[in-house]
């Protein structure tokens, strides 16, 4: 029989992971997310699968523990809400410096500084353009439900060991806090020690003589060496590009008027069609499931098809600048936002869209 | 009249007195002339050759002057972010509990910026060694005050001395440490003289000994000079040191483990 | 079938862990469930609410800001959400402890004392489930046996012998709910 439970976002993650192998999470509490931490410590994951579970001192410090883990080719995680990650960007700059696989989560809250507890999107930017210091970028995957939450674990983790990269699962307060139906899956079992040195040769393991030192270090003060590290991020950052492009469309075959949306908004922007398909409307969605890498070729290919675009995000215009970067001027782009927690409701979110693209004389208005 | 000495008359086997230990890689340490840091490298790959933990070993190496030991040292080796050695080290050794994992900072690295991981790896018994090189000064960037420079000690960053009121104290980490329950061995050392670095090989053989052994958290200082910091020759800055640094950061066993 | 339904009230009303039997229940009987509470400070001793969706699809937004039922359980809740219910749609809620009731004429409005129930039968604990059975007798979304399920996997194991007086409590429910305005004519 199907193994369904009704999970919280936070909580189902703490289970994906678990499944998904997970060899070790470092965290430190903070609300919207404290259950990851919770959960974990609840689930005695060390008799279940022999999985590490330790609260750190600081979100600094969890970062540092991931590093160590993952230069040991060994699947971790932490996970924060967004003051937090702030903290962590120095470790997620030197990850990326080191190309050390982790899964991370950002459950965002609205800031800036402590801001508030409630849900927010304002961190896309952070996520998305890199974050820390350096040129580099992660993957960011946009959990629009609690089954998405659970299922980016594991997708999280393969991703990161693909292409020795962070992964980042940007959700919010209201996908983590909220419960849904999940379908769990079986558990996978963690790699052993003999797995990992056969799979990832470059682990810190210890030396043996059949081999040379493994280093795992970002610094190199050959500025020629040092671009040359660079040029071979990028190329990674391309491959990515090319190959890991994920998005949802929503009544996008007949749609004249499209939201662009990703997670909680998303979701709110579902709702919207509903409505405005009961009222003769021809809207549709396109969710953005990866953020980076982000579906340009998807917001220009419906670009051509519509006649206006609604960016909605909570936030006050973040993705839009990804979203004109896809749409080229060739059609409208309008932005929609609320700002520090507060989550737009589907009515208000369809009324933005009419009043700028759809009822006369109103044509054009708010758009930028 | 004597015969006159050449090198190849000098390079002769009997004449051995000092070889490379194998774990030491061939390129030149790129320190100063006179600096401590060079020994202490060898002392611990000694150690680790003669406990015959090679394939057993990953180091942590902070940001400092020894910010690329992994150059010289023959071992598996992970380059932390600047203080956080201790967390990373955190993080290997709970994954691969069964390794042998120390960290190697100096005073900036591990007593300012890297202040709350080391109390806290120390406070949770991680079961790692730390080998602290105390130098009283920052001197990768220049010679700039570090939090155990010494009252009224010039620095580049304190050009009139420190003065304590207004930059405060220096910090003696190592008593601190010594007083959490997760720590289980807890010295003061240096290598200027033979007799000294005789003595800080017992203790690093102590300290690994410590962790083989599942005992705690090692905590190893090693103070050391920075004549080029300093502005001393090398013989000048073991004396100052002597007379100056010790005083403060006394040597010695501060928490020994129980048997 | 969608059913998205509000539930407001005081923190320690039981209104996360009414919504949650429901949610559960939902699940067991096969239905897309999707639980959204408010969180954080407010949630300690303050107000709380929590909205609920059971539908037979695929559940677009978990938050909402328009309800087929509002089930409210203190005056703050009903002064906030009154105007969120749908026209047509259903209000639910315990006059004890109201001063100013609801005035809507194009909702149907319905009372339930299940404080007073509570107390009268020494079930204080029970008070949420006064409320659920009402709601249950205006929306019988949920079929008995499914909601015994609901229960038994929200309600922790040592809790598990009190489910039959939580059951007797959602019986009563549908006895004590009184229609209090119903909308006299149907609304286009």
């Amino acid at each position: 029989m199907e193994d369904i439970k009704l999970m919280k976002g936070n909580e189902a993650i703490a289970e994906g992971v678990i499944r998904a192998g997970c060899d070790g999470y470092f965290g430190y509490p903070i609300t919207p997310q404290s259950e990851v931490l919770e959960y974990l410590m609840m689930a005695r994951t060390e008799e279940r699968t022999g999985m590490v579970v330790l609260q750190a001192e600081s979100e600094i410090a969890s970062i540092h523990m991931v590093y160590g883990g993952a230069a040991c080719g060994k699947r971790v995680m932490t996970s924060s809400s967004s003051p937090g990650i702030s903290l962590m960007q120095e470790g997620i700059s030197f990850m990326a410096g080191t190309e050390l696989p982790c899964l991370l989560l950002n459950v965002v809250r609205g800031g800036p500084g402590l801001g508030t507890i409630q849900p927010s999107q304002s961190d896309y930017f952070q996520a998305v353009k890199g974050g820390g210091h350096g040129d580099y970028k992660l993957i960011v995957l946009a959990p629009a439900s609690v089954q998405e939450m659970y299922d980016f674990a594991k997708l999280g983790f393969d991703l990161a060991f693909k292409y020795r990269i962070q992964v980042m699962v940007l959700s919010d307060g209201a996908i983590g806090q909220m419960m849904e139906k999940v379908v769990l899956d079986e558990q996978i079992p963690r790699q052993t020690n003999e797995e990992i040195i056969k799979n990832y040769p470059w682990v810190t393991s210890g030396k043996t003589p059949d081999r040379e030192r493994n280093i795992i270090t970002s610094l190199d003060l050959d500025p020629v060496k040092q671009e040359k590290i660079n040029i071979h991020l990028q190329e990674k950052f391309k491959k990515i590009t090319e190959n890991e492009v994920r998005f949802e469309t929503l009544m996008c075959d007949d749609a004249e008027y499209l939201f662009v949306a990703y997670g909680s908004s998303a979701r709110v922007c579902q709702k919207a069609i509903q409505l405005g398909r009961d009222k003769g409307l021809k809207v549709g969605l396109l969710r953005p499931i990866t953020l980076f890498p982000f579906p340009y070729d998807e917001v220009a290919r419906l670009a051509k098809q519509v006649k206006g675009i609604l960016c909605v995000e909570m936030s006050a215009g973040q993705m839009i600048e990804d979203v004109r970067l896809g749409v080229n001027g060739v059609v409208k782009v309008g932005h929609f936002g609320r700002l520090g927690g507060i989550i737009p409701a589907p009515d208000e979110v369809l009324n933005v869209m009419e009043e700028i693209f759809i009822r006369e004389n109103n044509y054009g208005r708010r758009t930028n | 009249m004597e015969e006159e000495l050449t090198r190849e008359s000098i390079c002769q086997h009997e004449n051995l007195v000092y070889s490379r230990t194998s774990l030491m890689t061939p390129k030149a340490l790129s320190y100063c002339p006179g600096c401590g840091h060079g020994t202490a490298h060898r002392l611990i790959m000694e150690v680790i050759e003669e406990m015959n933990l090679q394939s057993q070993t990953i180091g942590v190496a902070p940001v400092g002057c020894s910010v690329l030991a992994y150059d010289f040292l023959d071992i598996d080796m992970q380059q932390a972010a600047h203080g956080r050695a201790p967390a990373v080290a955190t993080g290997i050794k709970r994954l691969l509990p069964d390794k042998f994992v120390f960290t190697y900072q100096g005073d900036g690295d591990l007593a300012a910026i890297g202040t709350g991981e080391t109390i806290h790896a120390c406070n949770r018994g991680e079961n790692i060694c730390i080998f602290f090189v105390n130098n009283g000064i920052y001197g990768m960037t220049g010679g700039q005050m570090a939090p155990t420079t010494l009252p009224n000690m010039k620095t580049a960053t304190s050009p009139y001395g420190r003065d304590v009121v207004t930059m405060g104290y220096p910090l003696k980490i190592t008593e601190m440490v010594a007083m959490l329950p997760g720590t289980c061995f807890v010295t003061r050392q240096s290598v200027h003289t033979p007799a000294n670095v005789r003595k800080t090989k017992k203790a690093i053989q102590k300290a690994v000994q410590c962790q083989l052994d599942k005992k705690g958290l090692s905590f190893v200082e090693i103070v050391s000079n920075c004549n080029s910091g300093w502005k001393m020759t090398p013989l000048e800055s073991n004396k100052w040191m002597e007379e100056n640094m010790f005083p403060v950061f006394p040597l010695g066993d501060i928490k020994v483990p129980k048997s | 079938m969608t059913e998205e339904i509000i539930i407001a009230g005081f923190g320690g009303q039981g209104v996360l862990s009414m919504g949650k039997i429901l949610a559960y229940a939902g699940m067991m009987q096969n239905k897309e469930v999707s639980w959204m509470p408010s969180y954080g400070p407010e949630m300690r001793g303050g107000t709380a609410n929590v909205t609920v969706i059971l539908s037979d699809e695929r559940i677009s937004s978990p938050i909402l800001n328009k309800f087929d039922t509002a089930i409210i359980l203190n005056q703050q809740s009903l002064d906030k959400f009154e105007s969120s219910v749908k026209k047509g749609g259903i209000l639910i809620y315990d006059p004890s402890g109201i001063t100013t009731h609801p005035t809507r004429t194009d909702i149907n409005i319905y009372t339930v004392e299940a404080a007073d129930e509570a107390a009268k039968q020494n079930f204080k604990k029970g008070f949420n489930m006064y409320i659920l059975g009402a709601f249950l007798k205006l929306k019988p979304v949920i079929e008995p046996e499914f909601m015994r399920k609901g229960l038994e996997k929200s309600l922790p194991s040592r809790h598990h012998h009190l489910i039959p007086e939580n059951e007797k409590a959602i019986e009563r429910g549908k006895e004590i709910l009184k229609a209090k305005y119903i909308i006299p004519t149907p609304l286009n």
